[in-house]
């Protein structure tokens, strides 16, 4: 009789109802062949098969080391203070970023000032260095948002098709009709400037690739027999969706999301360079450029040379490691380097 | 499909895009903050008079939607009002600055397209050797250069030290010789990373299409290594490489907003980014839903050539 009720509230849960058989043979047969299915060991073992291509590939890991060495330097630029407390006390930057020398106006490469000054007497080693939290930061915290809206939006599109799709593919139809750095720049019109304002208007126009990308690849998953098989278990949509559809269908958005990273980064400096990123004489790196033509002209090569090669350094590596992560997680994915860069 | 079906069906999906497309553009001055009538003023004072009668003026008294109406009624008209800067008609500004934009827009794609396919083709023939490994390479630092960066270097080497160019460009007629001259920079500019794209794009079609049975069936029937590459290869490969370029022209428009302001260049581009810092909200919208359309039309017109070229592909 226990048999009797564990089978009607085991077979109730899902749209079909399995009457006639007795579930006991089949727990019987787990319990000889102690055979159970973890799921945890699984996608540990793709991730790891996925670091062992990528760790063969010499390009990728020269770019990480990069990204590594950037990291490093930006974070031990100057101390990091929250909320008054010291959280990392290092300071490598040998001057202020933010502070002006005006006895050493552009100033060119010395030894004091590796990089040379800039026309307000700050020292652009140190302006390069701690630039980097601006550009990196913007990078990381864009894709992340972009993919935590364009991943959902995208998986519900492609799974349940019809009125849902049609509704968010035209949107991304519309969006999409705008060039990235022109929507960037009028949302930015419109927001105002400021780090978080250039993150949302970073955000509203990356989110469509990832979102596009994602419904594409879940068409073709949602046809495999494993979801035929979740369906017919009765498992709810929301689990099929996010357990069996959608990590089958990230491995395009995952390596789209890696280059993304280089392309905002490149977009966020060329809002700098325009004068709508930060505001205008932070250290970020696009911005520390916007006055750049000027003292161009007048011969300083020094004030556009080194914050510009710090974000062609930066977009490369993450390009290498883009490539990298390609060939590590999506094999037969197309081998066209370079697509993260979206028109 | 039949290509007209399809085209029927196509330009039936346009619509909505076209409709969101204005409405997005329209509601850009809808959610500034503050009266619509301080951007007109461009935030000086004046009498509660002259703005109440500004209000009527821009039919700022109507709802959203009758708003929405008339200005979209104008903008198929190509009038979107004066200037709030310079009191002169918007189209007639952006008229005078698209020659310029265009030339450089068509020297950029002109410099992408002769350097990406070439290098492409050279790139597949050499697949997998230390030529395709450079080209790879090459094609990455392409995309990773930030174009401002890449012009203001370009400016520094062949403008400020060799002399070559002009720094700023000169005051003559679109196609003078003078301002050919000066539009190579920011071409080159321009184009590279395009360039890039459409080199790995092509590199890539083209591997794919020398695996093909086809070719063999060339080769062993005698037809030289040249001849099948070209006659064969290279025009199967182009299909998928006509939509990229069609896409480029997106790229394009992205980069010569930037290219113009490094390059002093006095295009539509630089109007852009004038209207912005100047508050100049008809110009700003203008520019915007110009831009928006052209994209919508050029993506059409690639879908339809992609069909045309290639009649499996219906969807």
């Amino acid at each position: 009789m226990s048999h009797e009720s564990q089978r009607t509230t085991t077979n109730e849960r899902g749209r079909i109802r399995v009457t006639g058989f007795d579930t006991s043979v089949f727990e019987d047969r787990d319990e000889r062949f102690d055979w159970q299915q973890d799921e945890s060991t699984v996608s540990r073992d793709r991730l790891t098969r996925a670091w062992e291509r990528f760790k063969r590939n010499r390009t990728a890991l020269v770019g990480l080391a990069i990204i590594a060495l950037m990291l490093f330097t930006t974070i031990f630029a100057r101390p990091i203070v929250i909320e008054g407390i010291t959280v990392q006390p290092f300071s490598l930057a040998p001057f202020d970023p933010t502070n002006s020398n005006f006895a050493a106006l552009n100033e060119a490469p010395t030894a004091t000032h590796p990089f040379g000054t800039d026309w307000s007497g700050k020292d652009i080693l140190s302006r390069v260095m701690f630039g980097g939290r601006y550009s990196l930061t913007i990078g990381v915290i864009t894709v992340s948002i972009a993919l935590s809206v364009g991943v959902p939006l995208g998986a519900l599109a492609g799974y349940y098709g019809g009125w849902i799709d049609e509704v968010i593919m035209r949107l991304v139809d519309i969006l999409y009709a705008f060039p990235f750095l022109v929507l960037a720049i009028a949302l930015i019109a419109v927001l105002g400037q400021g780090f978080w304002n250039m993150i949302t208007a970073l955000v509203l126009v990356v989110w469509i690739s990832y979102a596009r990308l994602l419904r594409g690849e879940v068409l073709s998953v949602k046809e495999n027999e494993y979801v035929t098989a979740a369906k017919a278990l009765g498992a709810r949509d929301r689990s099929i969706i996010f357990r069996h559809v959608v990590p089958n269908a990230m491995a395009p958005v995952i390596v789209q999301a890696t280059l993304g990273i280089g392309t905002v980064v490149l977009n966020a400096a060329a809002l700098g360079f325009l004068g709508l990123g930060l505001e205008p004489g932070s250290p970020e790196w696009g911005s520390m450029l916007a006055r750049g033509r000027s003292s161009l002209i007048q011969g300083q090569w020094w004030i556009t040379v080194f914050p510009g090669l710090a974000i062609f350094l930066f977009v490369l590596s993450i390009n290498l490691v883009g490539d990298g992560v390609r060939d590590a997680v999506d094999p037969q994915g197309d081998t066209s380097g370079g697509a993260g860069v979206r028109e | 499909m039949s290509l007209q079906r399809y085209l029927i069906k196509r330009l039936l999906v346009m619509i909505p895009v076209l409709f969101g497309v204005t409405l997005l553009t329209f509601s850009l001055t809808k959610m500034l903050p503050g009266s619509p009538v301080d951007y007109i003023l461009q935030f000086q004072e004046t009498t509660p008079g002259l703005r109440d009668q500004l209000r009527a003026q821009f039919n700022l008294d109507e709802p959203v939607y009758i708003q929405y109406w008339l200005w979209l009624r104008d903008a198929v008209m190509l009038d979107f009002g004066d200037s709030l800067i310079s009191d002169r008609s918007v189209s007639g500004a952006i008229l005078t600055r698209l020659p310029k934009t265009l030339l450089l827009g068509f020297m950029g794609f002109a410099i992408a397209i002769s350097i990406g396919i070439p290098l492409g083709v050279i790139a597949a023939i050499n697949n997998g050797n230390t030529v395709d490994e450079a080209s790879r390479v090459a094609a990455l630092i392409g995309i990773a250069t930030p174009n401002f960066w890449l012009g203001l270097m370009l400016l520094l080497v062949f403008s400020v030290q060799l002399g070559l160019f002009r720094v700023i460009p000169p005051d003559k007629a679109v196609l003078s010789p003078a301002m050919l001259k000066f539009v190579i920079l920011p071409a080159i500019t321009l184009g590279t990373a395009s360039s890039a794209l459409i080199m790995r794009l092509t590199r890539s079609s083209m591997v794919e299409e020398l695996n093909k049975d086809y070719v063999r069936t060339a080769k062993a029937k005698g037809l030289s290594e040249r001849t099948v590459i070209v006659k064969h290869v290279l025009r199967n490969s182009m299909v998928s490489v006509v939509t990229v370029a069609a896409i480029q022209v997106a790229f394009i428009v992205n980069g010569s907003v930037v290219v113009e302001q490094v390059f002093s260049w006095p295009g539509v581009g630089r109007l852009l980014i004038d209207a912005i810092t100047q508050r100049d909200l008809p110009v700003l919208q203008a520019i915007v839903l110009m831009i928006a359309v052209t994209i919508v039309f050029v993506n059409l017109v690639a879908d339809l050539l992609y069909s045309w070229l290639d009649p499996r592909i219906r969807y």
